[in-house]
């Protein structure tokens, strides 16, 4: 018989036997920048120094070690990896290089000296911290979902059980009925992580009600938005977690079998969730008697071929059924009748990951963090024009200030300076989220707060941009994405975004006039109402919020024949060099609707809202003087 | 008793009884809703967006998808909706192939329709597309994807009823089409010609492969007599081509109106239908006495036959080795008539009227053309000789009816039943009830006309035992069946299989109406037509006999199968060249990545690819450089980021790009 207790305690009990603890970062950011080498070298150095070291944790294993070796899942600070952590003193070393190990071993490890070189430098105090619990990025958030991810080992189901993992599900297994699952996962607030906030509890009830045998759990691993990585970091940190949601979700519908869908483009997620499914298999976990009730429950792993819209729930069961992944209308809905015609659930992978932490404690313990509608954290993945990038998470009901000037460290300006003044917007929820902008620094986060300002959570992308960003520009990038990415089942979102791009191109390109921005507002809402998906719905996001937020930039463009930031290479002001002019006047003559002003032998001006830009001066300057 | 259920339309009752939803309600309310998408025989696809309704407490929904519920409210044309459905119709519009006049369809064309009664009338979206290649190589059908508004009924249809698949959507976002596997042409791949993708498609998209033109040709040749044959089904839908009800009556203006359009003899297709059923009744009942393989499948439906030799190549020796009634006429009209006429072989040309595309297809396989002579020169389908007709100006409706020439233009009633699914059971049984001197009357009703349902079945008690018939229409249905009795799980003696919807007169030649309703018109139109007829079994047609006295001795003789007969052969899916699925690019070439993910796009991505791109061009660097643009390189920080060859660039300016490009350029070219 199965005791998770007798596991923990023989795992706690060998862990005890080793001095120091070295932890790399083994996710997919540091793993490109090198980590498995640093991984490497630090296992030679160690042995060079004769010490004991252990790379593979056997539990019944009693005798003393000096080192254990181990590597994380994702630590959410990839732009600082090659992450190295070093237990118990929890000094976080940045940017290990392989050379590195030597000097990491015998100082640090031997020694018990910190390597300044190798800390975490702040730039807005000048200080180095020694570890995550005194830098900001880390000490401002509140990991709930990524708490286990890079501290335990997550290729290691003993040590997930020995941090209490799968003791939520054995509860669920053997104390709860699936009603009181269903009611105190709805209790607890929680809502799907992976766009729509919809409440799971309530969804789980959907299913658990439909009178059909055969049910099934769904994990949704299909991470597609552009930058944003929290399911991947999951799935690669701490995959035993979304297996025990799964396990939960599972006795609260009635469901015996699961999928989980993951992108193709994750071999290291696919991979690990693999390993964990066979490890909970082994030790009787998963299979045909879940902790001795005589339930059944099996998970498969599915691989996507990465299409944005099989993130969209039905069109992902879609693609687990083997057909053309496109989503159906809805009603019927996958509670009622999902994958193979039979009712499913279906939840992210960031929601399932959250499943066991709501099930330890009481309904009123997981709402006193966040927000009372949107209970709990969410993780963003921030990037852009920011100090910090990475994966963080906070409570709901943060605040995008401080997200972006203290966890992410500050804006970093065109010249790559911190400065938080070029803050200009931030886009969230993915390409077809919308866009936030300095007036909305002090808006809480949340589901309902975002729907407000036509924003929305989304998965969790967070884009920071810079006063040098064009807002016409970014508006046709992230339509020209949710464009190329619609399934091109429902003829708003296939053809209408095909539509708002070409206009948004004119906008940039000097042909728009008035008339488009009404056109693209009109295309915009349209496509809002019919499309046949949520992703459709969302679709024309990108182009609906900069134009409800930065209106006058677009009319810039249209009016004036003007692109503030430059960017629109056809839409850039022509200048007169002060240095080269020679006050002339010949331009000022010239100039067909006299935008140029100037004294002679003054270095004369151009005004940028009556330039017609049709060259005239360009030709007629003698002195190169004018661009 | 139950009480009545109502559902209030645009504020007025609506008695809902078991209507499936929104938009079927209001059909009966005599509201259309505009759609393309929504088919009554095919599932809920919701992809057009067109059928948006208000219902209160809900917003708008789309009535295809949306059940009905009792007090349920409903409004069809709001302003807002109006609106909505104004700008789909546009966006449809915009990259649609608007030569509206040069299109097969324009007379019945439902974009054309709708964007018309909304008043589409300013088209302020822009085509953003290049021309798509128009596929002419089937020999029965066109596909042209620049007319296509992707509603998906041709691939439903394909694949719901017809079980086959050989079209679906390829591609993502504005490159979605709609195509045969790998791209191919749809003349090689699994298609079996029976066209119900272009009688289901609301646009041109999908059109029947149009060949009047070769037969003006032939009837403007002094040289050359043309001869039509008429098939059964035809003659009680072309009146529809004209506005006119299905009936029978005007089998005989038909007839007229072909002699006026310049056929030099007009027969019937039910003469070599008759033919079809002594032979057939013959096979069967050889094979049954004498221990031969059963059941018998028909092989009349060449969709049919294309499909068994794709999909079920052991069942090949169950099928009738007889030839089609349309390939039976060919045969005997190339052997017979240029003494008959007086006219040379090389110079006759027979041109059959089909209620079917497939038959295009089967006039053009090898078996049919002994010695590289057609037997069956053009096929035009019932629609393509309406439009003869209208071009010659010849007014149908007030036609005076004149007969079909004999002697291949006298048939009995069993012969003009074989344009219904179950016809050409219930005439073998009419033949064989005289055979087996079986107690039974001339007009059987064996299995009385159903187009619901795509199965059905029935008994006959014999001297020689019990014959069991089975008839199925759509070739999933004959899919099934033929699995079961692959099997062993079901038996039968005789089974009669027919591609399209009720059979013949559901045919894709037909005029466009794909409804149950109007089908079961036709199908009543052709039941009537026998009734009315003086002769009803296939024995009794005096021309028969005369046949067999003259030419082919008795059924199923050495000459009856020299002529009448073929064999089947088992056929690959997909024909042509392999498939290419790699590039076949040149492997020396330095490979140059840009990544344009968010945070390198953000950091000037864009620029850099485009000026990586030029200078390449310029340079007439191509040989050396293969440019690519990649997404995520997880170095977001670090961006801009390219990669050229083994080497990867951080924070990559348009310097970094020429200098490194210059080096291994140098480096190339020493």
């Amino acid at each position: 018989m199965l005791s998770l207790e007798q596991i923990k305690k023989e795992y706690l009990e060998a862990a005890s036997h080793f001095k120091k603890r070295i932890v790399v970062c083994a996710g997919t950011g540091c793993i490109a920048n090198g980590s498995m080498k640093v991984f490497k070298s630090l296992k030679n150095a160690a042995a060079m120094h004769s010490l004991d070291v252990c790379v593979e944790f056997k539990p019944c294993d009693s005798k003393d070690h000096d080192i254990l070796l181990s590597g994380s899942g994702c630590q959410g600070f990839c732009q600082v990896g090659p992450l190295v952590t070093i237990e118990p003193d929890g000094i976080l070393y940045t940017h290990v290089k392989p050379e590195d190990a030597e000097e990491i071993i015998e100082k640090t490890v031997i020694n018990g000296d910190m390597i300044e070189r190798l800390l975490y430098l702040d730039q807005n105090t000048g200080k180095h911290c020694h570890g995550a619990d005194d830098i900001p990025f880390y000490t401002l958030q509140q990991r709930t979902a990524l708490k286990e991810c890079g501290h335990v080992d997550p290729e290691n189901i003993r040590e997930y059980i020995s941090h209490d993992g799968y003791f939520a599900a054995r509860d669920a297994y053997l104390n709860y009925t699936a009603e009181e699952i269903c009611k105190r996962v709805e209790d607890a607030g929680l809502r799907g992580r992976g766009g729509g906030g919809f409440p799971t509890g309530r969804k789980w009830h959907f299913a658990r009600i439909e009178k059909e045998p055969k049910k099934y759990v769904v994990c949704n691993g299909d991470e597609g938005d552009p930058g944003a990585f929290m399911d991947r970091s999951i799935l690669e940190g701490n995959p035993h977690s979304v297996i025990e949601g799964m396990m939960i979700a599972a006795k609260a519908i009635g469901a015996d079998e699961g999928y989980v869908y993951v992108r193709m483009e994750y071999p290291l997620a696919c991979s690990r969730i693999r390993k964990a499914i066979r490890d909970a298999e082994e030790l009787g976990i998963l299979g045909n008697d879940v902790f001795g009730t005589g339930q059944a429950f099996d998970i498969h792993v599915v691989e996507g071929a990465g299409a944005f819209v099989c993130g969209e729930e039905t069109a992902l069961l879609a693609s687990i059924e083997g057909k053309r992944g496109m989503p159906t209308p809805k009603p019927p809905f996958p509670a009622q009748q999902g994958l193979f015609g039979k009712p499913t659930v279906i939840n992210n992978v960031e929601t399932l990951a959250l499943v066991p932490v709501v099930m330890k404690q009481t309904p009123e313990e997981y709402r006193k963090i966040g927000s009372p509608k949107s209970p709990g954290t969410k993780t963003f993945a921030l990037t852009g024009h920011v100090v910090n990038t990475g994966l963080i998470e906070v409570p709901f009901g943060t605040t995008l200030r401080q997200i972006v000037f203290e966890i992410g460290g500050g804006v970093l300006d065109k010249d790559g300076k911190i400065n938080n003044d070029a803050f200009k917007a931030v886009q969230i929820g993915g390409p077809s989220g919308g866009c936030l902008t300095k007036e909305h620094l002090d808006l809480p986060l949340h589901y309902d707060s975002l729907a407000e300002v036509g924003a929305m959570v989304g998965s969790g992308g967070l884009v920071v941009m810079n006063d040098s960003t064009c807002m016409v520009k970014i508006a046709s990038y992230f339509m020209g994405f949710t464009q190329m990415e619609s399934c091109g089942k429902c003829v708003p979102c296939r053809e209408g975004t095909r539509q708002m791009k070409e206009i948004l191109d004119d906008i940039s390109e000097g042909k728009g006039t008035e008339e488009s921005l009404e056109l693209l507002e009109e295309l915009g809402k349209a496509i809002k109402i019919t499309s046949l998906c949520g992703l459709g719905k969302s679709a024309p996001n990108p182009g609906l919020s900069t134009l409800r937020f930065f209106r006058d930039e677009y009319l810039a463009h249209v009016k004036a024949g003007y692109c503030p930031t430059g960017q629109c290479k056809a839409l850039t002001a022509i200048t007169i060099d002060p240095e080269a002019c020679r006050g002339c006047t010949l331009c000022k003559r010239v100039c067909p609707v006299g935008a140029i002003s100037g004294e002679v032998k003054q270095p004369h001006k151009i005004d940028p809202m009556v330039c017609i830009k049709c060259g005239a001066c360009i030709n007629a300057c003698k002195f190169k003087a004018i661009s | 008793m139950k009480s009545e259920k109502y559902v209030y339309i645009n504020n007025r009752p609506v008695l809902w009884e078991d209507e499936p939803n929104i938009l079927a309600l209001a059909r009966k309310a005599h509201i259309t809703i505009p759609t393309f998408c929504y088919h009554s025989e095919l599932s809920v696809y919701g992809a057009c967006r067109m059928c948006l309704v208000e219902v209160e407490g809900r917003g708008l929904v789309t009535s295809c998808s949306t059940a009905p519920f009792e007090g349920m409210r409903v409004k069809t044309h709001t302003n807002q909706i109006l609106k909505l459905r104004k700008i789909i119709i546009e966006m449809l519009l915009a990259n649609h192939d608007r030569e509206c006049t040069q299109c097969d369809r324009s007379a019945d064309c439902k974009l054309r329709e709708i964007s018309y009664q909304l008043g589409v009338n300013d088209l302020r979206l822009r085509k953003t597309r290049e021309p798509r290649e128009i596929d002419t190589g089937s020999p029965s059908l066109v596909r042209d994807p620049n007319k296509c508004v992707l509603c998906g009924d041709c691939v439903r249809f394909c694949d719901e009823v017809q079980g086959i698949g050989a079209i679906d959507f390829v591609n993502r976002g504005e490159d979605v089409v709609v195509s045969p596997a790998y791209g191919k042409s749809l003349a090689n791949v699994d298609c079996v010609h029976c066209g119900q993708c272009a009688a289901v498609c609301p646009t041109g998209a999908i059109t029947i492969k149009n060949q009047t033109r070769d037969v003006w040709a032939d009837i403007e040749n002094p040289d050359k007599i043309v001869v039509a044959q008429i098939a059964p089904a035809v003659r009680v839908a072309l009146a529809e081509m004209f506005n006119l009800a299905p009936n029978q009556q005007n089998t005989g203006k038909m007839v007229t109106a072909m002699r006026m359009v310049g056929f030099d003899k007009v027969f019937d297709t039910a003469f070599t239908a008759d033919l079809t059923v002594i032979e057939e009744a013959n096979e069967f009942l050889n094979r049954k006495l004498n221990g031969g393989k059963l059941p018998i499948f028909t092989s009349c439906c060449p969709a049919w036959v294309k499909f068994a030799e794709q999909s079920h190549p052991r069942l090949l020796n169950n099928l009738s080795t007889c030839r089609s009634p349309q390939q039976m006429f060919g045969s005997l009209a190339k052997v017979q008539l240029p003494e008959m006429l007086g006219v040379e072989k090389e110079k006759l040309s027979v041109v059959s009227i089909m209620p079917c595309t497939a038959k295009k297809f089967e006039a053009g396989r090898p078996e049919f053309a002994p010695g590289g002579v057609r037997d069956v020169d053009h096929v035009l389908t019932t629609q393509e000789l309406g439009r003869m007709i209208k071009e010659a100006g010849i007014n149908f409706a007030d036609l005076e009816p004149s007969s079909f020439d004999l002697a291949m233009g006298f048939a009995t009633g069993a012969g003009v039943i074989f344009g219904n699914s179950g016809g050409v059971s219930e005439a073998v049984v009419r033949y064989a009830a005289d055979k087996l001197n079986l107690d039974l009357p001339e007009v059987i009703d064996l299995m009385p006309t159903y187009l619901d349902q795509g199965f059905k079945s029935a008994e006959v008690d014999t001297p020689v035992g019990k014959i069991r018939f089975a008839v199925v229409h759509g070739l999933k249905s004959a899919h099934e069946l033929a699995e079961k009795i692959e099997r062993g799980e079901e038996y039968y003696d005789v089974i009669e299989v027919m591609a399209c919807p009720g059979g013949c007169i559901g045919g894709a030649g037909q005029p466009i109406a794909s409804s149950i309703q109007h089908r079961a018109k036709r199908a009543e139109s052709i039941n009537h037509t026998d009734k009315m007829m003086n002769l009803h079994r296939s024995q009794d047609n005096p021309f028969m006999k005369e046949l067999y006295e003259r030419l082919l001795e008795e059924p199923n003789s050495e000459k009856a199968h020299e002529l009448l007969h073929t064999h089947y052969h088992s056929r690959k899916r997909i024909t042509d060249e392999e498939i290419q699925f790699f590039d076949q690019s040149d492997e020396s070439r330095c490979k140059v990545k840009v990544c344009v993910g968010t945070s390198c796009f953000l950091r000037g991505a864009q620029e850099i690819l485009g000026h990586t791109l030029k200078t390449v061009q310029d340079n007439g660097w191509n040989r050396y450089f293969e440019v690519a643009a990649t997404f995520c390189t997880e170095n977001c920080d670090k961006g801009p980021t390219i990669v050229i060859g083994d080497q990867v660039v951080h924070k990559a300016t348009l310097a970094d790009v020429d200098r490194i490009l210059t080096e291994e350029a140098k480096r190339r070219e020493a």
